[in-house]
């Protein structure tokens, strides 16, 4: 375990480093993002110009220019926006991932409770019409691209029908945090979390199902049955706990790519401040101080979250467990 | 209700077919036998024969909606096929067990091997989980695992083959059954293993008094233990005795063809292993009459006709679908057992 540990804690590292210099590179290799610009406000001097590069080290050697950003984000933890020298970046990033954590575990958890349900009805029912049937709602829910299911949810609960009994409670886009206010915090984060985890239902169940279809023609299931366990049993404890394997290892790479920033869109089109939509932002300035951050911040969760998962895998295939 | 005389199992012209694209598969077309209490039946045949499809039956396992199931099966002379749902599998594993032909992917990866039997015990004791577990490393040292408390904790994987085929074993025997069904239960296990396999289920079945079908495609797996033997062919039973009159008066040209396939030190060293000519019949449209006719060197103008399966040539509990005269055909038996050709 504890070799397991020290040998994802150097890939993390090796992960975070290929990953922001990347970055660091793309940035100045795109043309016309030359910083200054923006740090030094309208029509500055020259001597302020080069004040202001001196000021950010934009005067020095690149590799020595990264060596600053990365002493300035982990160690002195001052780095600041470039658009907005006020936006610190570290403490951004720390009110805004509580917001995505919401987000993205309340998502998780309806599209997990979900697809299971969906999933197993379809190989229950498989035969009749209502297989296809779910299975076609499921395509139809992973067709649909977020940005437009959002914006129909907002057309539909804040506009059109938002003053009729069914969505007069929607508060107006926005975010409250759970320590705040449960309930408002509730009422804000219920339909993102619905709107986020559509695709994800669809998906999942799918593919779930598809996974029990071919563990039932397994040979243990039928020794199941030759045992005498009831069809529920042997369902779910047979064929639904061997089909988990499966999902529990694309689950965790899903949620590590959503806690990372991937909520992205969701956020941006509910208004809610959180990575994504810090990420968002930064994009549109080219803001290179923020991007590192959710850059590294989103590495750091997948990173993790790919960790989490190989361990989960070991506790549910004992096949991969070491000896 | 069940006396004395009533077998224990007795299977009365079971068909059984399958609805494909290409047509019914007539897996299993009129099988008939009886099986008595603590008797040890074989039945042997080559893929495709319908020898486990009849198993499946019995135990109602086939849970294909193709398939189209006709005769009885009738276990303590009630039918099986009319029993609920709730009775079909207290039946399954508590009063007829089934062991299957690959121990590699016929127990569950993610649970342990003790867990698994426990499972099978509380599906049909009324009694705690520790008395269970204790249950479960008994019936695993009665198999022959060795440190039995402590492999009881292993996942399959960490067993061999023939360990696991001992699990399987242990799993099936864990309710006391009336009968254990093993299908092909060798197959899959190196030879020294197959050996001990057999000789552990011809030793458990006086321990747990279980009578035993075995289901193989090698008449020598049911040579030691088997008291009588069904040989079937595409779907029927061709011939159907004790073990001694299979071995020493075979009557259909189809287990001579089985008896000479077995590689034999007894015998002059023939330069090729013998083979019975050509392939098994089709079950969409079999051939008319008698089907081995296509493969039989012995086949004349009568077999265009299906014999019925009854006492012909052999003893008096010896039957056989061979319409082949019963004094003619001692003459070609040995010729065609050594593999040499008919017209020879």
């Amino acid at each position: 375990m504890a070799v397991f540990i020290v040998r994802r804690l150097f890939g993390l590292v090796l992960v975070l480093f290929a990953i922001t210099v990347l970055t660091f590179l793309i940035f100045f290799a795109t043309p016309g993002v030359d910083p200054t610009r923006a740090l030094a406000g309208r029509n500055p001097t020259p001597e302020t110009v080069a004040a202001v590069r001196h000021q950010f080290g934009l005067d020095r050697s690149k590799p020595a220019q990264y060596a600053l950003m990365m002493k300035r984000l982990f160690i002195s933890r001052d780095l600041v926006s470039y658009g907005n020298q006020a936006l610190r970046v570290v403490p951004a990033i720390k009110k805004a991932a509580p917001v995505t954590f919401s987000l993205v575990i309340g998502a998780a958890i309806i599209w997990v409770v979900m697809s299971v349900v969906v999933g197993v009805l379809a190989v229950v029912l498989k035969g009749s019409i209502w297989d296809p049937v779910l299975m076609i709602l499921a395509l139809i829910g992973i067709s649909m691209p977020v940005f437009w299911l959002g914006e129909v949810a907002n057309l539909i609960t804040q506009d059109r029908l938002h003053d009729t009994f069914l969505f007069s409670w929607v508060p107006p886009l926005g975010y409250t945090p759970l320590t705040e206010n449960p309930w408002e915090w509730f009422k804000h984060m219920i339909i993102p979390w619905f709107t986020l985890s559509v695709l994800y239902i669809g998906f999942y169940a799918r593919v779930l199902r598809a996974s029990m279809l071919d563990v039932a023609n397994e040979d243990f299931v039928r020794t199941a049955r030759a045992k005498g366990l009831s069809e529920r049993r042997v369902l779910l404890r047979h064929v639904l706990r061997t089909s988990m394997i499966t999902f529990v290892s694309l689950f965790g790479l899903d949620f590590g790519v959503l806690v990372g920033g991937g909520a992205l869109v969701t956020e941006v089109v509910f208004g809610l401040p959180g990575v994504g939509l810090l990420t968002f932002r930064s994009l549109q300035s080219l803001d290179l101080p923020v991007i590192m951050a959710t850059v590294i911040y989103g590495a750091f969760f997948i990173t993790i979250a790919n960790a989490v998962v190989d361990i989960l895998y070991a506790r549910l295939d004992p096949r991969i467990r070491p000896a | 209700m069940a006396t004395d005389a009533t077998p224990l199992l007795e299977v009365r012209d079971l068909k059984v077919s399958f609805n494909t694209e290409d047509g019914v598969v007539q897996a299993v077309d009129g099988v008939s036998f009886t099986l008595a209490k603590g008797e040890v039946l074989g039945i042997v045949g080559e893929s495709g024969s319908g020898k486990s499809v009849t198993m499946m039956s019995v135990l109602r396992l086939i849970n294909d909606p193709n398939a189209v199931f006709e005769g009885e099966v009738l276990y303590k002379g009630r039918s099986i096929m009319d029993l609920g749902d709730d009775r079909m599998r207290e039946v399954r594993g508590g009063e007829i067990a089934m062991i299957f032909q690959d121990p590699m992917t016929s127990l569950n990866p993610v649970y342990t091997v003790g867990d698994q039997i426990v499972e099978a015990i509380l599906t049909h004791q009324p009694i705690g989980k520790a008395a269970a577990n204790a249950r479960a490393v008994e019936l695993l040292r009665q198999v022959g695992i060795p440190q039995a408390d402590r492999r009881a904790a292993d996942f399959p994987h960490q067993f061999s083959g023939g360990m696991r085929q001992r699990a399987m074993i242990a799993m099936a025997l864990a309710n006391d059954p009336d009968i254990l069904i093993a299908d092909e239960p060798t197959t899959a296990l190196d030879v020294t293993i197959q050996a001990q396999i057999l000789e552990l289920i011809g030793r458990l079945k006086d321990e747990f008094s279980s009578a035993v079908i075995l289901i193989t495609h090698d008449l020598g797996v049911v040579a030691d233990i088997a008291d009588r033997i069904a040989v079937m062919y595409a779907g029927r039973i061709v011939e159907f005795g004790g073990k001694r009159d299979l071995f020493y008066d075979p009557q259909h040209p189809y287990t001579w063809g089985l008896l000479g396939s077995i590689p034999r030190l007894d015998r002059p060293k023939q330069d090729r292993l013998h083979s019975i000519a050509g392939m098994p019949p089709s079950l969409i449209d079999p051939p008319a009459g008698c089907r081995f006719r296509p493969r039989c060197p012995h086949a004349f103008d009568r077999c265009e006709t299906e014999p019925a399966l009854e006492v012909r040539g052999g003893g008096a509990r010896h039957l056989d679908r061979c319409w082949l005269d019963p004094e003619s055909k001692r003459a070609v038996r040995d010729r065609t057992i050594r593999g040499e050709s008919a017209a020879a």
